[in-house]
Parts: structure tokens; sequence; C-alpha cells
């Protein structure tokens, strides 16, 4: 990959040539950047301002969560309803997770292997649950399976329990992490063509040893990349779930529900002890996407990123 | 499919795919979403309205969308300098500190919750600080804005940063050379290129304070008519089982943010016309 001028002008300097002491670079144009006081002004601003809303929140967590030693810390991820929240939140992402990827594959390989009108409607279709509230993600759900929703009545005569029960936190957390691997494999795919496929198809390969054999090998960093995404949601949704679970402690709890009624009853340290675990995964979820994105930045769709 | 008319290929599987990627979509998003529109058209417009200028409603709209707004502006101004820095310089730690600006996306939103509560309570780490000045943040509006800010750092920094690392650094030299002042690059040449990006981070992280929920009701103190935000009184109503209300705000919440969906749209093809580029 060649670079071009510009990009070689515009980009941060290399780690390596910066000196061991504490050392800002900049600019490497002689007219062009800003003169050592406003550069300072500039990373002073940035740093207290990370410092206070990325670096005090995530430190105040571990704080707490150990403020009472770590005897009280493992007592309280060791509290049978801690277990259980712990266990429903890790079922809930092995449900949720799975079905999402599968719909992910489909969505990619009919959307970025063919031509067809109504596309990019579609796309945006696919991206919808990222712009509704979780809340409002939950309420649909409400009024469509609760007492009074559009299927209640039937649901309660054939005695299924879909709302206050696991199947209705499963259908939220769904639901809101429905586009994250649909969306990294769709632009990945977009990307790649379909030359690959055609070859090996016309090289006598079956439809489904093609996908296995070279489209699965192709995007599967990216698929990583979106499953990680999506894990990390799945597990930390708070507002969807919070609708439909009906905080039954021990049955309908994930670990978010459970870190907010550990707080409401004034039970600091274990609501913060569970908090930890949810911040440690955010911390690997963190990690894993940095490495992907640092290692494999050429098997992962080349847009802007967010979410 | 009869709506797909799509052009020859030899890939197989289109049906399949296809036709699972559409059923899946319309169990999971668009059937139950288009019951939440159904009650709401039963409620017909002036039950709608009556419902939304309930003063207790109409006070949760007003806080939500003015503290997303203003909690957007900020990230704009303090999240458009991040990015900057994050893009143009370098300095121990930046690599750590970029890939930490993603943090509010893993994060949990309870757990952000329950940590910006603890700290900026009146007895922790930054509410200790201030309550001696009379300031009090946690349990105030002010709190409210301290979470959206928190939630909507990444839209802007992950929206704008990838613009600044792709302008040529020649016009800034050319501004230079002909005689402005490094401010007047700033404002006149480089601000300009970045205000598409800015105003769709600026409309990502407004639609996301609008509808969060997690991160906020910790620390915003939840009294009605002050520091009540719209998702919970959404839940508020479903607890009374006042369905009706809890529908039409939420409809409310749907159309402002497909309108903002809507815009920032609008904001990239404007900027596509514009620059020839996103």
């Amino acid at each position: 990959m060649s670079e071009t001028l510009a990009e070689w002008e515009t980009r941060p300097a290399k780690i390596a040539w910066a000196p061991k002491t504490f050392a800002i670079t900049f600019s490497k144009s002689p007219v062009a950047g800003e003169g050592p006081v406003l550069a300072s002004i500039l990373v002073g601003v940035t740093l207290v301002f990370l410092l206070l809303f990325l670096v005090l929140p995530l430190a105040v967590v571990f704080y707490e969560a150990f403020a009472n030693g770590f005897a009280v810390y493992w007592e309280a991820l060791n509290a049978p309803d801690a277990r259980s929240a712990i266990w429903l939140t890790l079922t809930v992402a092995a449900i949720a997770v799975p079905l999402n990827i599968v719909f992910g594959l489909a969505a990619a390989w009919a959307i970025a292997k063919f031509r067809f009108a109504g596309k990019s409607f579609l796309i945006t279709l696919i991206d919808l649950p990222f712009s509704v509230s979780p809340v409002v993600a939950g309420l649909i759900y409400v009024l469509l399976f609760g007492a009074q929703g559009l299927f209640g009545p039937w649901l309660k005569a054939h005695d299924i329990e879909i709302i206050f029960a696991v199947p209705g936190i499963v259908l939220a957390t769904i639901f809101v992490t429905f586009p994250f691997v649909a969306r990294e494999l769709i632009a990945l795919m977009e990307d790649q063509g379909t030359g690959d496929e055609e070859v090996a198809l016309s090289l006598g390969a079956s439809g489904v040893a093609t996908f296995f054999r070279v489209t699965l090998p192709n995007i599967k960093w990216a698929l990583l990349y979106g499953v990680l995404l999506c894990n990390a949601r799945a597990m930390g949704e708070f507002g969807a779930v919070s609708v439909v679970s009906g905080h039954i402690r021990g049955l309908t709890n994930t670990m978010p529900l459970h870190v907010e009624i550990l707080y409401n009853e004034y039970n600091i340290t274990a609501a913060f002890a569970v908090a930890s675990l949810l911040a440690l995964l955010a911390l690997v979820t963190l990690v894993a996407k940095t490495l992907l994105e640092t290692r494999f930045k050429d098997a992962l769709p080349g847009k802007s990123r967010g979410h | 499919m009869s709506l797909a008319i799509r052009r020859q290929s030899i890939l197989p599987g289109f049906g399949l795919t296809l036709g699972y990627t559409l059923v899946y979509l319309g169990v999971i998003v668009l059937l139950p979403l288009a019951v939440l529109v159904l009650r709401a058209s039963s409620l017909g417009l002036a039950g709608l309205w009556d419902i939304a200028t309930e003063p207790r409603i109409l006070a949760a709209l007003r806080t939500s969308f003015s503290l997303a707004l203003a909690a957007a502006a900020i990230n704009v101004i303090f999240g458009g300098i991040v990015a900057w820095v994050l893009a143009r310089y370098d300095f121990p730690g930046r690599r750590l500190l970029d890939a930490a600006v993603d943090l509010p996306f893993a994060l949990p939103t309870a757990v952000a919750g329950i940590a910006l509560a603890a700290i900026y309570a009146p007895n922790g780490w930054i509410g200790a600080l201030i309550a001696p000045l009379g300031w009090k943040i946690a349990y105030t509006p002010l709190g409210i804005v301290v979470a959206l800010v928190f939630i909507g750092l990444p839209f802007i920094v992950r929206t704008v940063q990838p613009v600044i690392l792709e302008l040529e650094q020649d016009v800034e030299e050319a501004s230079a050379t002909l005689g402005a002042a490094r401010m007047q690059t700033l404002v006149r040449v480089i601000l300009p290129t970045l205000a598409p990006a800015l105003l769709t981070g600026f409309a990502l992280a407004f639609a996301r304070g609008v509808g969060e929920y997690g991160s906020v009701i910790f620390i915003a103190g939840n009294l009605p008519f002050v520091s009540e935000i719209a998702p919970l009184l959404i839940i508020v109503k479903l607890e009374q089982f006042d369905y009706a209300g809890a529908t039409a705000i939420a409809t409310l919440m749907l159309a402002a943010s497909f309108l903002i969906l809507l815009t920032i749209n609008l904001i990239q093809a404007w900027s596509r016309r514009r620059m020839g580029h996103v």
C-alpha cells in the first residue's frame, strides 16, 4: 500500500521518534501547525477531558468494588442472586449473538453479493434499531406480547410467558444488537465483490463449499469484530431488558439489572463488584477490538467506525 | 421475490438469504415497531397531542431534548478538540487514549451510570471537590448532561477523526503562506471542511442522548418536572399500566429519531455535493 504525500504529512509521527522524556510531537510542516502554546492548550484540554469522562468512571468502578477488601468482593459475586444473574446474562448472549450472526451472514450475502432494487432501503431498515431508544425497544415487545398486548390473550390462553420471562429478555437483546454483525459484513463484502466466489464456483465447488472455504475465510476478522461489539452490547444491555424483565431476582435478572437492584438497595460495594465484571468485559472488548483494528486493518471494512 | 429485480449472477442462495433476511427483519424489528405505530394511530392525532401536552410529559420531553442538545454541543467542542489532538499530535499514551475513546460504546450503560453518580455525588471524587463552592452536579439536570456527554463522546470523535486524517495539509500551508494566522486558518479554512462531520457527529450524539436511559437514571435524581427524562417516564407510565401514555411518548421519540436520521442523511448528501466526498 503506497501512501500519498498528504497522508504521510498529516498522520502522527511514529512513537519511536519521540524522545524518552514526555514530549508532544506535532505538525512537521514548517508553516502550518499550532504554535507551542496553542498546542499545549489543546493537548491539555484533551487530557483533562478524557481523564474526567473516561479514566475516572472506569477507575471508580474498581475502586468501589474493592473498597471493602477482596473477601467482600468475592462474597458479592458469589451470592446466589449474583450467580444467577451472571448465568442469565451468559445464556441470553449465547442465544442472541448466534441468531444475529446467522442473520448478519444471510443479510450480507444477499445484499453484498447481488444487485436488486430497494437495497439501500433494506440497509436503512437493518440499521433502524440503532436509532430507537432502548426503552422504546422494550416497550414494543410489551405492546406485542404483554398482558394487554396484541398477542397477550392468546399467549395467556396457551400458558406461554414472554414478557417478564427469559424469552422477552432474549427478544429485546436481539433487537438492540440486531445491526452489529450485519453492518460490518455488508460493508466488507461489498468491498470484496464476487470475484473469488465466481472462481470457486466455476472450478466446480458447490455453493456451500464456496461459502465455507472462500467467503468465510475472507470475512472472518470482520465477523469477529462484529461479534465482539454485538456480544458486548448483548451482555451489557440495560434499558430494553429492564422494560421486559420484571426484575424477578434469581429468575429474570441479568447482570446490569442486578447492578441496579443492588445499587438502589444501597448495597454499593456489591453493585460495583458485579459492575466490575461488566467493566472487565468492556475492557477485554476494547483491547480485542483495537488489536483487530491494528493487526487486521485490511480485513475490516474501511469506512469510518461508529457504535 | 417480486420486488427484487436482480441481475443475473452465478452465485447461489439469493432467494434463501434474502428471504431469511426479510423474515427475520420483519419479525424482530418491523412487526413490533408497526404495533407501536398502530397503537399510536388508534389514539388519533388529537389524542396524541393531548397526552404529549400533559405538563409532566411535556416537561420530560423538554428535559430530554434540551439536555441532549446541550450535551451534543459540549461534545462538538471538546470531542472536536479530542479528535484533532488524537489525529494530529503524538505524545506518550496517545494510542491508549485513542482506544479508550470507544469506552462509552463498550461499557454497559448501567455501569457508566453508577460510576458517574459515584464520582459526582456530593461525597464523590469530584462532587466533594465542588461541594464547598456550593455546586451540585449529581441529582440535578447538570448530572444528566454529564452522563450524556459521556455517552455521546465517541460519536463525535469517531465521525470527525477520519476526516481530519484525510485533510490535505497543503491547504493549511497555502493559507499560512498567504499570511493567515494559525487561528484564522483553523477557523476559516479547517473548520468549514470539518463542518459536515461535526454536524453529523452532533446529530448522532443528540439522537443517542434523547433516547439514553441507563447511564442517566442513576445520576439524574429523577425528580418530575426537573430531572425526569422521557425514557424514564415511559417506564413510569408502563408501571402504572398507562399504555396510551407510554405509547404516545415512545411514538414522539421515534418520530424525533427518524427526523434526526433524515437530517444526518441530508447533511451527508450536502457534504458529498460540496466536497465530492463524505
